[in-house]
């Protein structure tokens, strides 16, 4: 399974021996982005989103939770059903469910039945009677809006992994379940989407650490096989940027205040052990998942908004400028 | 400070938090002290991570504990929650004949609700709190929540399902079964053609038998459903909020903490856990000064390194103390940024050194 990664990359030759990031961001109209709580998928979404933006591409944001904190990524409140512009180039909204079965049954000429049916706990028994339809009409929707053509690159940020193989799965779920009808005719347009690498990729984000490395190479194996879909590069975020005297001799400190050289002398050992350990889960994660790595630096700032956004999506067009390209 | 006197004394002690920030493992080291402390206890994890479940003899779904040896007086015992098996017991529970319950378990609507319906999880992890409670004859059960985006799920779980049980589009959808409700059958007939309009008529026939099997079972569910709930806000049950000092987890955390106070339910402890260190005493502006004055040399690196490091201790000392005054009285439990994840006895027991024996200052590197 060589190839899935490195073939992406092959196609983004541009005469050099680099990576245009532009090119990069036009292999597919939507990406997903994936990855467990706290691996910062929603940053990386904004991030991507951003860095798309800038190299000319006009990007819309897809969250399908709420309280992602998204909005507030670029300086902005909630999100809602409507589109807003959260940078320049950018563009946001949510899809809940219940909006997509709203618009859906507008669509449809059921508007009448709409209210009685939201109001009544309709979505949570068909739902039940056949799961995946929430995802299914959430994703009926995004598919929509990547037909429509007016954004050219959709990023999704997708539930937290677990969730996102579930989330991706409803369509072949429900193939398997609902055997005629416009769920099924949905079914099988999501399903074509997922799984055409031309239209879509996932783009898994992780840590260096332990336990997200194992949870993205068995997402990454999940992913694959049952939904069928083509994994773009894994993010790695938060890693620890190179400073400089972290390994310098002793003696530099010779002239500090016993107190300052202390502590300087912690601080640098805790950093280089953190880093030791960052090396060898990105070591890990190569050794388990065959794509290529694309990696975020840690943030110390204790803010997260729109200067924090723009210094990741330049980390990420550098990182794609750095890639290797398959020989 | 230290949560010695919550596994002591509580019967029931329930882990909440976001994904991510460490509550299976706190919950099993909690399990672990009222092991030592000599009391019969049981963890029930929902998600562990490979090797945590390893160590703890978790290889498969198992619907009964393990017990787990170990140097401790008491005994400690271990389970993964399997929903479905949870839910099959109770449908078998109460069934009025085995007939009707096995009706039900080859159902697939009801294959579903145990799979997939929201919230069953959370539900089904109450239950087996409140069986390994009342029957499992443990003297302490400490459970881990599900990492769920809806908060307080799995207090609002029991109530939400036997709601759902009760649903009004379930009494439509028996209506046409019943003869006296024939006059008001259109509305009912034309509701069922749409929804088999959209997802397909058998869906709906597996419903519908679904719903029909389970008559006369919603108010024993109901009545266990209040049992459970009630145990939940009993003075022997704890609340304990897990987090980590990231914003977005404190951010889960705060709306956590108001949940549990809307539902009168206090929060008895708050574990945070990898903090980073602080290294210096020094603020981080002046650090951020003495770098800039060595700016593009090795100890100016050095310095900035400092001053990172230590701005990221104050915000997070900063954030964690916000939340911390919001759930007081609740002690405040920091434990540091370790090394390499737990995934052993012994790793357990040395994160109980933090949970059990710390003096709840913020961690302080010798010599800073």
């Amino acid at each position: 399974m060589l190839g899935t990664g490195r073939a992406l990359i092959d196609g983004l030759r541009d005469g050099k021996e680099q990576v245009d990031p532009a090119r990069f961001c036009s292999q597919s109209r939507l990406v997903i982005v994936a990855g467990k709580g706290g691996v910062g998928k929603t940053t990386v979404t904004a991030a991507l989103a951003v860095m798309a933006a800038k190299a000319g591409l006009r990007t819309l944001i897809v969250e399908v939770e709420g309280k992602t904190g998204l909005g507030a990524a670029f300086g902005q409140g909630e999100l809602s059903y409507d589109e807003v512009a959260v940078a320049e180039g950018v563009r946001a909204r949510t899809i809940t469910s219940d909006q997509a079965l709203l618009e859906y049954l507008d669509d449809h000429g059921m508007r009448r039945l709409s209210k009685r049916l939201t109001n009544t706990g309709f979505l949570d028994v068909v739902a039940t009677a056949a799961p995946g339809i929430k995802d299914i009409l959430v994703l009926g929707k995004v598919k929509q809006l990547e037909k429509a053509g007016n954004a050219d690159l959709i990023v999704l940020d997708a539930p937290a992994a677990g969730h996102a193989v579930t989330f991706l799965m409803s369509a072949r779920g429900l193939l398997d379940a609902v055997r005629v009808g416009p769920v099924r005719a949905q079914a099988e347009d999501v399903q074509e989407l997922l799984t055409d690498p031309a239209r879509c990729q996932v783009v898994l984000v992780t840590l260096p650490e332990e336990t997200p490395v194992n949870e993205a190479v068995e997402t990454a194996a999940r992913l694959r096989d049952r939904v069928g879909v083509h994994l773009g590069p894994v993010i790695v975020n938060g890693l620890y940027p190179p400073v400089a005297g972290l390994d310098a001799p002793p003696e530099l400190l010779a002239d500090v205040p016993p107190e300052d050289a202390e502590a300087l002398r912690a601080a640098a050992h805790f950093r280089r052990s953190r880093y030791e350990l960052q090396q060898e889960q990105l070591r890990r994660l190569a050794d388990g998942l065959d794509l290529p790595q694309l990696h975020l630096p840690f943030l110390f700032s204790p803010e997260l908004g729109p200067p924090e956004i723009d210094l990741l999506a330049a980390a990420l067009t550098d990182a794609i400028g750095a890639l290797e390209i398959a020989a | 400070m230290t949560l010695a006197p919550l596994t002591r004394t509580r019967r029931v002690i329930v882990c909440c938090g976001s994904g991510g920030v460490g509550k299976t493992t706190t919950a099993a080291v909690l399990a672990m002290e009222g092991a030592r402390q000599g009391r019969r206890a049981v963890v029930v994890t929902i998600d562990p991570a490979k090797r945590l479940a390893d160590a703890l003899g978790l290889e498969s779904l198992a619907d009964t504990p393990t017990r787990i040896d170990g140097d401790w007086s008491g005994e400690l015992w271990a389970l993964m929650l399997d929903t479905k098996s949870t839910f099959d017991a109770l449908v078998v529970k109460y069934a009025p004949s085995n007939d009707q319950a096995q009706g039900i378990l080859r159902n697939r609507f009801y294959r579903n609700i145990s799979g997939a319906l929201s919230g069953t999880q959370e539900y089904m992890a109450m239950e087996k709190l409140y069986e390994l409670h009342e029957e499992g004859g443990f003297e302490l059960v400490v459970v881990d929540t599900p990492p769920t985006r809806n908060a307080l799920d799995f207090i609002d779980a029991p109530r939400r399902l036997t709601r759902f049980l009760d649903n009004r589009i379930f009494r439509w959808l028996m209506m046409p079964t019943r003869a006296y409700l024939k006059a008001v059958s259109v509305a009912t007939r034309t509701l069922l053609r749409t929804i088999s309009r959209v997802v397909g008529a058998e869906v709906v026939q597996d419903a519908v038998a679904f719903f029909q099997a389970f008559e006369g079972m919603e108010e024993g569910f109901r009545e266990r459903a209040d049992r459970v709930l009630h145990l939940l806000s009993d003075p022997a049950t704890a609340f304990l909020l897990v987090t980590t000092p990231r914003a977005d987890a404190l951010e889960e955390g705060r709306f956590f903490a108001a949940k549990l106070e809307e539902a009168g339910i206090p929060v008895e402890a708050l574990v945070v856990n990898r903090m980073h260190p602080r290294f210096a005493r020094v603020a981080a502006g002046e650090l951020r000064e003495r770098a800039s004055a060595r700016a593009g040399t090795e100890l100016g690196g050095l310095y900035e390194n400092l001053a990172d490091f230590t701005q990221l201790a104050e915000v997070e000392e900063a954030n964690v103390a916000e939340l911390s005054e919001r759930v007081r009285p609740a002690p405040l439990v920091r434990v540091p940024f370790l090394p390499s994840d737990v995934h052993d006895l012994e790793g357990l027991a040395e994160l109980g050194k933090y949970l059990f024996d710390s003096d709840g200052e913020p961690a302080v590197l010798p010599g800073a």
